[in-house]
C-alpha cells in the first residue's frame, strides 16, 4: 500500500494503481481524452500529464503506476501550460467550427479547451480537408475532427474483433482510416457504431436522419408513427440530464407525443412476437431435425458481421425478422388496413439504441411493399434526445403516458430484449411453457444475465435437456461460432448480440457508454421487467388478437411471408 | 589518444571470413562463458559498470538480470542495429569491419540470460552491413556457433537478420519491437518495459551493436579490468562518429573522459582552412547544440545529463562560425516532423509547429512572441512525449535556446542583417 501525495494531500493508494486511478478513488479530477475506461490505455493524447516532484519529465497519469512517497502534483502551472499547450495544438489540426458541428456543448475538446482557457489558439490552423465517409446509412466519418485518439481502433479491434480502423500514415499525416484510406461501405464494417459511442468528438456519429423525419412530421399527408427499442428506455434520460439507469418509458411517451408523432408503439410488442415465431423455429428444427445450434438474429450488426465474416454459418440463423422490422411490415399491412391507411401514407420511424438499425431498415429484404421501406427512418436514442431538446420539451417534468393500441401493449419479456441475454430469457420462458405445459416456477434466468462475454443455462424441454448460451461482443461471437465450425459446440440455441452488455451498450446510445453504466442500464431493465404485470411473450393478449386476426398461428404462410428474411454471404 | 578495444582488429581483418576473427582470439570469450555460471556472467558485466551506447546510458547488468530472473522461458535477444541517426555511423562500421565481434556478443548475452532466439534489427538502408551480418551468420552456423546444441552445450540459439523500410523511429526499442512482429513502427506506452512484456509479448533484452561488441572484451579481460578503463561513471571506450567542418571525419574510438575538443582537433584534424567553430552538435540530430567555448567537456555520460539529454556522446558534428543556425535548426526540425511516428500528440502536431516557427527565423519574419511560443513549445514536446522522439527533437532548440539566446534576439531585432544564410 503506497502512501503518496497528491497535491498535498496524502493519500493511501493501492499496489499497483495508476496516478490516475488513484486520483479518481479520492475525486481528483484529471482531464483524458484517449483513455476510456474498459479499453486499453494507450496513452497517445498526453493530456492527462502530471507533475512528480523531483523528476524533469511530466508523467501521463493514466499509464504511471505510483510508487512509495510520490509527490504528485496535478494542478501545477507546469502540469497547466503543458495540458494547455497539447490541447492548442490538438485545435490547431481540427475544425474548429464547432458551432457547425453535432457535438457542439457536448464535446470532450472543447469541454478541456473551456476548462483550459483557451481563447486564442498560438499555433495557426494546419487542418488539411478530407472528403466525408458518409456512403453507407449507418455512419458518418469525418475526419476533419479526428484527433487521433485511437478509442475508435482500440473497441473496433479488441472489443468487436473486426479491425476496420486504424492508423495509417505517420507524422502530422496520421490518419485513422479503413485499410487504404476507403470508405466503411467498402469494409467488413458491420455498422454496430461501438466507434461512434467511444469518440471523444463528432468524427464518428451516426448518420443523422433527424431532418428527415422532422420533415414527414410536419407533411400533412403523412401519418408518422414511432416505436421505441426496449433499450431506450433506460437510456434516454441521459442524454437529457438524467442519471444512467433512469427509467423513462412514460415520459418518453409523453415527448413522443409533444414532438409531433401521431402514434407511439414499443417495440417490445415485436420483440414479444419475435419470441413466438422465433421460438416456434426452434421448436421445429428440434422436431423436425432442422440446423442447429440456432443463433438469434434480431441484432443488426451480428447479422452483418455473419454475412460478411461467417457466411457457411448462415443457415444457423433463425429466419425471423428483428422486432424493428416486424413492427415496420405490420405497420404496413396490418395496422394500415386496419386504419384505413394508404401503407404509402404511414410512416414508420423507430428510435433504437443502435447505428446498424439504420442500414437493416434500409435493406433490399425489408420492404413488403416495393415502393416503400418498411421501417421510413431510424433515429438513434441520442438523437431523440436532441430532437426532444429541439422541440422544447421540457423532460424531466413532463408527465407519464401510455403507449397507443394494440402495439403498445406489451410483456417483460420484450422489455428484456434490451440487455444480452434478454431474448433468450424471453425466449426460454415461452418456450419451456410452450413444450412442457405448465407454469415455470422460477421467470428468473440469472446464469445468463449480465456482463460476463459468454454465458450458458440449460432447459428441459419435455425429455429433453437442451444446453443454451449467450454471447455479446462480436470478438465473444466469434468464439462460439469457432466451437460450432470445430463440431464442439455443445449448444441448441445460441443468443447474439454484437455490442457489449447488449442493445443497452448500443452504438447508438448516449456518449460515454462505460460497462459500468451498462450494468446500471441492465438492472434499469430487469426492473421494467419485474415491474410488468405480462412477463412472457406468449401472454401478450394483444400478440395473441393479431395471430386470431391476421396471422392465424406462428410460422404461417403470412407470418413467413411477413415476418421471416433471409441472409446472403456479402 | 586513441584506445582501442573494438576496433583494435579494424582495419585488416576480413569481415567476410570468420576465421580471420578466430584468428585473433575471436569467440574465446563465448566459450569461457560456456564454462561459467549465467549469473556470474552478469556479476562481471556488473562489475564492469557497462552502459548502453544506444543513447539512454542504462546500466546493461540491470536489464539481463530483469531478462535472466523472468518466468517465461521463450526469451528474445534483439540488437538494435538501426542507426538512423543523422551524423552517427560507428555501428554500420563495427558490423562493416568486425561483424563477429557483434555475433560473439549477442551469443554471451543469449547464453547469460538464457534466451534461444535473436534478431538484428539493421537499418534498411544499410545495404553492405546487412551483406556481412547475413555471410557471418552463414558462417557461424557453418561453424556450429549457432544453431542447435552449439558446441556441445546443450544450449540453443538462433539468429535472424531483419529491416524495416528506413524509418528513423524504428530506432526507439518499442517501435523496432512493432516493426520486427510486422506491425507498422509506432512506440508502445511503457511500462511495460521490453525485459518484461517485449517481442510477441516475451521478455526482451535490446541492446545496440556497440553494447553487445563490448561483452567479449568484459569476459576476456575481466569486469573490474574494463572498469579501469574510462571515468568512474563511464567506463570503457566509446565509439565517437566526428563529421562536418573537420578536416579527417571518421569513426574513432576513446576512453571515456577525454575532452570533445581533444577530439576535434586531435583525431578529427581541426576544421578545413582553419575557420572558426560555431556550433557543434553532439550525438546527433537530437543532441544539443553547444558553442565554441564548451568543447573542454569531456566525454561522459553524467556530464550529457546536463542538457537533459541523455543521447550521449556517439557523434560530434562541427559547423564553422559561417553557419545560419537557423537554417541548421529548421533542417534539422524538418527532420522531425517527418519521422515522427504521429501516435503522441506533442510530437505529431508540435514538430509541424516547430518547423513553422522556425522558419520564421529563418525568414527573418519572427516576433518575441514566436519566440516564446517557440520555448514552450519544445519545453512541453521535451517532457510530455511518449518516446525518445519527441523528447529530444526539441533538444537542439532548447540548447540553443540556451547558449545562444542572443542569436535569436539578434534575428527578431535586425532582421535586415539576418536574412537568410
Amino acid at each position: 500500500m503506497p502512501t503518496i501525495t497528491i497535491n498535498n494531500q496524502k493519500i493511501e493508494a493501492k499496489e499497483g494503481q495508476t496516478i490516475l486511478e488513484v486520483a479518481k478513488d479520492h475525486h481528483i479530477d484529471i482531464p483524458t481524452l484517449c483513455h476510456f475506461p474498459d479499453l486499453d490505455v494507450q496513452s497517445d493524447c498526453r493530456i492527462c500529464m502530471s507533475e512528480i516532484v523531483g523528476q524533469k519529465k511530466l508523467a501521463p497519469s493514466c499509464s504511471t503506476p505510483v510508487k512509495e512517497g510520490m509527490e504528485i502534483k496535478t494542478n501545477s502551472q507546469r502540469v497547466y501550460n503543458a495540458r494547455k499547450t497539447i490541447t492548442e495544438l490538438l485545435l490547431s489540426n481540427h475544425d474548429t467550427n464547432c458551432t457547425a458541428c453535432e457535438r457542439n456543448m457536448n464535446c470532450e475538446l472543447q469541454t478541456l479547451a473551456d476548462t483550459l482557457g483557451i481563447d486564442e489558439n498560438r499555433f495557426e490552423n494546419i487542418l488539411e480537408h478530407e472528403p466525408i465517409d458518409d456512403n453507407n446509412p449507418s455512419i458518418t466519418r469525418n475526419a476533419d475532427r479526428c484527433i487521433k485518439c485511437g478509442r475508435c481502433i482500440e473497441v473496433c479491434k479488441n472489443v468487436q474483433g473486426i479491425h476496420v480502423l486504424d492508423y495509417m500514415n505517420r507524422s502530422h499525416d496520421t490518419k485513422v482510416a479503413p485499410a487504404h484510406g476507403k470508405f466503411l461501405n467498402d469494409q467488413v464494417c458491420t455498422y454496430c457504431g461501438q466507434c461512434a459511442n467511444v469518440c471523444p468528438v463528432a468524427s464518428i456519429t451516426e448518420k443523422s436522419d433527424l431532418e428527415k423525419v422532422t420533415h414527414a412530421i410536419h407533411d400533412e399527408t403523412k401519418h408518422v408513427i414511432v416505436q421505441t427499442a426496449p433499450a431506450t428506455r433506460v437510456s434516454l434520460g441521459e442524454t437529457l440530464g438524467m442519471d444512467s439507469g433512469s427509467i423513462v418509458t412514460g415520459q418518453m411517451v409523453a415527448a413522443l407525443r409533444r414532438v409531433g408523432f401521431d402514434k407511439v408503439f414499443d417495440t417490445d410488442f415485436t420483440a414479444d412476437l419475435t419470441i413466438m415465431e422465433e421460438g416456434h423455429e426452434l421448436l421445429s428444427r428440434v422436431k423436425e431435425g432442422g440446423k442447429l445450434p440456432m443463433i438469434t438474429s434480431c441484432c443488426p450488426g451480428w447479422v452483418n458481421y455473419a454475412e460478411q465474416k461467417n457466411p457457411d454459418m448462415l443457415d444457423h440463423l433463425s429466419t425471423a425478422k428483428s422486432p424493428q422490422q416486424m413492427f415496420g411490415a405490420l405497420a404496413k399491412t396490418y395496422y394500415a388496413e386496419k386504419e384505413h391507411i394508404d401503407p404509402n401514407n404511414v410512416y414508420v420511424v423507430s428510435i433504437m439504441p443502435c447505428t446498424a438499425k439504420k442500414f437493416e431498415a434500409a435493406r433490399e429484404e425489408m420492404q413488403v411493399h416495393k415502393e416503400t421501406a418498411d421501417v421510413d427512418a431510424v433515429l438513434t436514442t441520442r438523437e431523440l434526445g436532441k430532437m426532444i431538446k429541439r422541440a422544447g420539451v421540457n423532460f424531466k417534468n413532463i408527465g407519464e403516458e401510455s403507449y397507443d393500441a394494440p402495439f403498445g401493449i406489451t410483456s417483460g419479456a420484450g422489455a428484456i430484449f434490451g440487455a444480452t441475454g434478454g431474448v433468450m430469457e424471453a425466449a426460454l420462458r415461452t418456450v419451456s411453457e410452450v413444450v412442457n405445459e405448465k407454469p415455470l416456477e422460477k421467470l428468473d434466468f440469472e446464469d445468463i444475465r449480465g456482463m460476463e462475454g459468454i454465458k450458458e443455462a440449460s432447459v428441459t424441454l419435455g425429455e429433453n435437456t437442451f444446453k443454451v448460451a449467450v454471447a455479446h461482443t462480436l470478438s465473444n461471437a466469434q468464439k462460439v461460432l469457432d466451437d460450432i465450425k470445430a463440431g464442439v459446440s455443445p449448444y441448441a440455441f445460441i443468443e447474439v448480440m454484437a455490442c457489449p452488455g447488449g442493445c443497452i451498450g448500443g452504438g447508438g446510445q448516449p456518449y460515454t457508454t462505460t460497462n459500468a453504466k451498462r450494468q446500471e442500464r441492465i438492472d434499469a431493465i430487469y426492473n421494467v421487467d419485474t415491474a410488468m404485470k405480462l412477463r412472457k411473450s406468449h401472454e401478450n393478449p394483444a400478440v395473441n388478437t393479431l395471430y386470431e386476426e391476421y396471422l392465424s398461428e406462428p410460422l404461417s404462410k403470412r407470418a413467413h411471408d411477413l415476418l421471416h428474411t433471409h441472409y446472403k454471404p456479402r | 589518444m586513441e584506445q582501442k578495444l573494438l576496433t583494435k582488429h579494424i582495419p585488416g581483418m576480413d569481415p567476410m571470413n570468420i576465421q580471420a576473427y578466430l584468428d585473433v582470439e575471436g569467440y574465446q570469450s563465448f566459450f569461457k562463458a560456456f564454462k561459467t555460471q549465467p549469473l556470474d556472467i552478469i556479476g562481471d558485466i556488473e562489475k564492469s559498470k557497462l552502459r548502453g551506447r544506444g543513447g539512454a546510458a542504462f546500466p546493461v547488468h540491470i536489464k539481463m538480470m530483469s531478462m535472466a530472473k523472468q518466468k517465461e522461458t521463450t526469451r528474445y535477444i534483439i540488437c538494435n542495429a538501426d542507426e538512423g541517426e543523422p551524423g552517427n555511423f560507428k555501428d554500420r562500421y563495427l558490423m562493416e569491419n568486425n561483424p563477429h565481434q557483434l555475433l560473439e556478443g549477442m551469443l554471451i548475452a543469449a547464453y547469460a540470460t538464457r534466451a534461444n532466439k535473436g534478431y538484428i534489427y539493421i537499418r534498411g538502408e544499410f545495404d553492405t552491413p546487412i551483406k556481412i551480418m547475413h555471410e557471418a551468420i552463414r558462417q557461424a552456423k557453418a561453424h556450429g556457433l549457432l544453431g542447435t546444441n552449439i558446441q556441445g552445450s546443450g544450449f540453443d540459439f538462433d539468429l535472424e537478420i531483419r529491416s524495416g523500410a528506413g524509418s528513423y523511429v524504428c530506432g526507439e526499442e518499442f517501435a523496432l519491437i512493432e516493426s520486427i512482429e510486422g506491425k507498422s513502427g509506432r512506440t508502445r506506452v511503457k511500462p511495460p518495459f521490453p525485459t518484461d512484456v517485449g517481442l510477441f509479448g516475451k521478455p526482451t533484452l535490446i541492446n545496440n551493436v556497440e553494447t553487445f561488441s563490448n561483452l567479449p572484451w568484459i569476459l576476456a579481460m575481466g569486469g573490474e579490468a574494463f572498469a579501469s578503463i574510462g571515468t568512474e561513471s563511464s567506463t570503457g571506450t566509446k565509439l565517437v562518429s566526428v563529421s562536418g567542418n573537420v578536416k579527417h571525419p571518421g569513426v574513432y574510438e576513446v576512453p571515456f573522459g577525454v575532452p570533445i575538443r581533444d577530439v576535434i582537433d586531435t583525431l578529427g584534424g581541426g576544421t578545413q582552412n582553419a575557420q572558426k567553430i560555431g556550433m557543434v552538435q553532439l550525438s546527433g540530430a537530437s543532441g544539443p547544440i553547444i558553442p565554441e567555448y564548451m568543447l573542454d567537456l569531456t566525454i561522459d555520460f553524467d556530464r550529457f545529463e546536463d542538457f537533459d539529454s541523455k543521447t550521449g556522446a556517439g557523434a560530434i558534428i562541427v559547423m564553422d562560425d559561417q553557419k545560419d543556425m537557423f537554417n541548421i535548426l529548421k533542417r534539422i526540425s524538418d527532420f522531425f516532423e517527418h519521422e515522427s511516428c504521429g501516435k503522441c500528440t506533442p510530437c505529431r502536431e508540435g514538430n509541424v509547429h516547430m518547423s513553422k516557427l522556425l522558419n520564421k527565423f529563418l525568414q527573418s519574419d519572427a516576433t518575441e512572441k514566436d519566440l516564446m511560443n517557440l520555448e514552450s513549445l519544445s519545453r512541453v514536446m521535451h517532457q510530455t512525449s511518449l518516446c525518445g522522439l519527441g523528447q529530444s527533437a526539441p533538444t537542439a532548440v532548447l540548447s540553443t535556446l540556451k547558449y545562444f539566446r542572443d542569436t535569436y534576439f539578434d534575428r527578431i531585432e535586425h532582421p535586415q542583417e539576418g536574412g537568410l544564410a
